[in-house]
């Protein structure tokens, strides 16, 4: 079966070069071990990915060699952190293709990005009888902070629905689109389906009414090339652990206006001009919003991290990545009993699947056994199970170190769990 | 390296796919729910309590096949049992599936409910056989609250 599905898999056709798969697996030393006796097929990539040598190295110099706080010493080892820092930030607006620097403020991670934007963006934006328009698909971190907005300013949240496949319902989405929306935050691809979300249309309607959007791109900016220009979006969150980077860091583009208009996040150190008890300015763009000593070893490792993706090739990625899904939606096909959950004609790196019978906690017990780590649950996504009329999913999520054979063991682990309950 | 088949018994697989007293107890005089967000399992103990006795008890909800197993042949085991012996029991049985002992002489008799014992070896299983337990002890202390294993 292998051998025949491998063979109707077309190879990557642009851009140029297929993707050596074994060169970059022996770039991530945790790809090497072994779980339960079993090599390691790591397919839950959606939930963090693994990080390559470049970043770990780049943790430990900064820690061995350039350790102090940034933006505030005069001395050499500040002077070396700060411009790593900083150099960072100038990778980040070249991975999202800003403009400007000061238009990328490092946050925690996307909860971070899109809390940031419902507080300073909607505490001064949003009043009582407005509205802000999310999608059936959001991951709870873009639910939760608009219901917490909304329940403070008696507004409305309007959410657009999708259809049987976990694609975005696009008219019902546009009427959607009322006079009092005040912001559209939607997620440029489904963590749980997969979706990969029309957003160029979402944009092209939103601005047509002059409402601003934000784009989740937790589980987009991994596995596809994201041009903030190009897409016009008014903000793009994203987190550096699911970008091969380290945890704790991420990072929020805006638009240089809306930023400027908008109030601090928090308060704190470097994020002010001058403090007296009477009056207090605060920084310019982006410091305005870097309240308090940053993640600075999570900023330079996030720095490594986008030259190492960028090294490769986003396009290169998005092709490798897009062959892997078709092999493993057909693998995963080719099983009876086994449904897949997110069916989009758009999708990327996502196989969230029902196996008849057999609940996924018992799923993902069995597979981790054969070495196979995926996640199993609602994926804090609990109205989109609910939309399916399912309690959970076994998802398997891919990044461009997998391969074809990790995804016939992921098959061949099904079919274990299937004798197992048989 | 622990075998699957430990784990998932015969006895445990059979009552996942037919779980005894798997309905809505119609003269229960106690019930409470309880829920797993890790894993989204839901349930829902009824007890009818007479004179401190279980006269009867069933149960109601989606889970894995640990937990749906573990609610089907708690309900077994505790029928008849009065309130005291019950929460003994969930001691045992708490004992067997976090530390995988055998319950010493003094400790209740674990009967059938040993079918469990490979839990232990499988730590982020252990809260999927305990929510029909701890849901039951929150009916016979007739607390009508959710409970969760969080
Ligand atoms: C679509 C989506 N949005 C937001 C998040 C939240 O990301 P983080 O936990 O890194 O802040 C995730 C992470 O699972 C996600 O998949």
């Amino acid at each position: 079966m292998h051998a025949t599905i491998h063979e109707m898999t077309p190879a990557p056709t642009s851009p140029d070069v297929a993707l050596d798969v074994q060169r970059i697996r022996a770039d991530f030393p945790i790809l090497r071990q072994q779980v339960h006796g079993k090599p390691l097929a790591y397919l839950d990539n959606a939930a963090t990915s693994q990080k390559p040598q470049p970043v770990l190295d780049a943790l430990l110099r900064f820690y061995t060699e350039d350790c102090s706080n940034i933006h505030r010493g005069v001395h050499q080892l500040s002077e070396r952190a700060t411009a790593a820092y900083e150099r960072s930030r100038g990778k980040v607006r070249r991975f999202l293709n800003a403009a400007e620097g000061r238009e990328i403020i490092f946050v925690r991670g996307t909860t971070e990005g899109v809390n940031l934007v419902a507080y300073a963006f909607g505490r001064q934006r949003v009043t009582a009888g407005d509205e802000i328009l999310i999608t059936a698909m959001e991951h709870h971190s873009n639910i939760v902070p608009w219901q917490i907005l909304c329940e403070e300013k008696g507004a409305r949240l309007l959410v657009a629905p999708i259809n049987d496949a976990g694609e975005l319902r696009l008219e019902e989405f546009e009427k959607l689109l009322r006079p009092r929306v005040k912001l559209v935050s939607v997620t440029h691809v489904s963590n749980a389906l997969g979706t990969v979300n029309p957003v160029e249309e979402i944009i092209r309607m939103s601005h047509a009414r002059g409402i601003p959007v934000l784009l989740d791109g937790a589980q987009a900016a991994p596995h596809m090339k994201v041009d903030v220009r190009e897409l016009d979006c008014d903000f793009y969150a994203f987190s550096g652990h699911k970008v091969f980077g380290p945890t704790g860091i991420g990072a929020l583009y805006g638009k240089a206006a809306l930023l400027d208009a908008m109030p601090p996040f928090q308060g704190g150190g470097d994020m002010i001009r001058s403090v007296t008890f009477e009056k207090t300015t605060y920084n310019s763009l982006p410091y305005k919003f870097e309240g308090g000593t940053p993640h600075i070893a999570g900023a330079i490792g996030l720095g490594a991290a986008i030259d190492y993706v960028m090294g490769i090739g986003m396009d290169r990625i998005a092709a490798y990545e897009r062959s892997l899904l078709e092999y493993g939606t057909q693998a995963l096909e080719n099983i009876s009993g086994v449904r897949l959950i997110g069916t989009a004609k758009e999708k990327a790196g996502v196989l969230s699947f029902v196996l008849e019978g057999v609940h996924p906690h018992d799923v993902g017990t069995v597979l981790d056994q054969e070495g196979i780590a995926v996640r199993t649950g609602h994926h804090c996504a609990q109205p989109v199970m609910e939309r399916f009329g399912i309690p959970a999913t076994t998802r398997a999520s891919l990044a461009f170190y997998n391969t074809h054979e990790e995804v016939d063991t992921l098959a061949a682990g099904i079919q274990k769990v299937k004798e197992l309950f048989g | 390296m622990a075998d699957l088949r430990d784990l998932y018994q015969e006895v445990v697989i059979d009552h996942s796919k037919r779980p005894h007293n798997f309905h809505k107890l119609e003269d229960a005089n106690r019930s409470a729910q309880g829920y797993n967000p890790l894993c989204g399992d839901k349930v829902t103990v009824y007890v009818k309590l007479e004179n401190g006795r279980l006269r009867d008890v069933s149960f109601e909800g989606s889970g894995c096949a640990i937990s749906t197993a573990s609610a089907s042949i708690m309900t077994e085991a505790v029928k008849g049992k009065t309130a005291e012996e019950a929460r003994n029991l969930f001691e045992s049985f708490h004992d067997l599936v976090t530390r995988g002992n055998a319950p010493d002489d003094r400790a209740t008799p674990l009967g059938k409910l040993a079918v469990f014992s490979n839990v232990s070896e499988y730590p982020v299983r252990v809260k999927c056989a305990t929510l029909a337990w701890h849901t039951l002890r929150s009916a016979l202390e007739s607390s009508e609250s959710v409970v969760s294993t969080e």
